[in-house]
């Protein structure tokens, strides 16, 4: 919390209202939210769809808002988040503290007027998840927190799949395993080489508390889960072959930048390539991936 | 610092006034098509 941060005195500028949502983290958000819309058996009309997806992307940023309201302490500490709107000091907490909760109520209620009552307790699951559980309790206490933490990420192709159909079945939940088990990999990648700026702020990520080597055991672990998970809707008759030799390859390439990683040595930022390329290939990984679920429920239809 | 803090204040209202009037809209032509998509459904 940040009871020393001066108060501006003038009114927050729209455009950092729209930062505050995080932007960036909500086009993977609703991308994998769209594809859990379209891999559904059903069809939404497709203002319905539209609006489903909509209240993902504001549920995500009404999240992010508040994350960031809780977290403008530590956002000031690090480089990285510095020059957001709270720790720059562009907006009075106050603001960001009722945008995030006005956002959050609006994304809920309008997901359930639009679609269904379980799609609508689901987005507000993962809003309450994502500050509850991981920005309030996990983050400043435990290096578990973006174990935990990343099952907050996951709830979108969950969601998009419930307004679709009103049911969960076995395909979104796995799903919601693969981004589950992808966030670690993922974000310790990223620590390994931010890690100065997560000591300096005093959380408790991985690399600060387990050491360098240990967390690229981790990363190496995590990616094997990963893999396991992507195949596994293939493996077990849902998918057809073309998801299935998708999420071969592009878990075996996920694997070989894992072990890329396992096998540095280096404990400077700028010998960690190996970690910005897994890093990097992550993201690009997980649009395919969902894209491969998709194109192959609509071949098989 | 801006020597005229009350021009940009105006200036800000100005903005968030004229985003809440296009986001107020929106919402209304949106809350109708899902009207209408729900009659649809309900047929």
């Amino acid at each position: 919390m940040t009871p020393t941060i001066a108060q501006p005195a003038l009114p927050a500028d729209w455009r950092d209202l729209v930062a505050l949502t995080k932007p960036r983290v909500m086009s993977l958000v609703v991308f994998t939210g769209l594809c859990g819309l379209l891999a559904a058996p059903e069809m939404l009309p497709p203002v319905l769809g539209f609006t489903a997806i909509l209240c993902i992307a504001l549920g995500a940023g009404a999240a992010g808002a508040l994350n960031q309201w809780y977290e403008a302490d530590l956002d000031a500490k690090m480089r990285r988040t510095a020059n957001r709107p709270l720790p720059a000091q562009r907006m009075d907490r106050q603001t960001a503290l009722h945008f995030g909760v006005g956002l959050s109520a609006f994304s809920v209620v309008l997901m359930d007027l639009a679609t269904n009552h379980l799609a609508a307790l689901l987005l507000a699951i993962s809003i309450l998840f994502y500050v509850l559980v991981y920005t309030v309790w996990l983050k400043r206490r435990t290096a578990q927190n973006i174990v935990i933490g990343g099952a907050a990420g996951a709830f979108p192709p969950l969601i998009g799949w419930v307004a679709a159909t009103g049911q969960i079945d076995l395909l979104p939940a796995l799903l919601f395993a693969i981004i589950f088990l992808w966030t670690p990999p993922h974000f310790w990648a990223l620590s390994l080489f931010v890690r100065s700026d997560y000591a300096a702020a005093n959380v408790p990520m991985l690399p600060v508390v387990a050491g360098i080597q240990n967390t690229r055991l981790q990363i190496l672990l995590y990616s094997l889960t990963v893999a396991g998970a992507a195949v596994a809707p293939w493996a077990l008759g849902l998918t057809g072959t073309l998801y299935g030799v998708a999420a071969v390859v592009l878990s075996a390439v996920f694997l070989v930048l894992a072990v890329a990683v396992f096998a540095n040595k280096a404990d400077t930022p700028a010998g960690m390539k190996p970690e910005r390329r897994l890093f990097a290939y992550s993201i690009l990984y997980l649009f395919a991936l969902f894209t491969a679920v998709v194109v192959d429920r609509w071949v098989a239809a | 610092m801006n020597p005229h803090p009350e021009d940009e204040l105006l200036r800000r209202q100005r903005e968030r006034a004229r985003l809440m009037a296009w986001l107020l809209g929106a919402f209304v032509i949106l809350l109708f098509l899902i009207t209408v998509a729900k009659i649809g459904l309900n047929k």
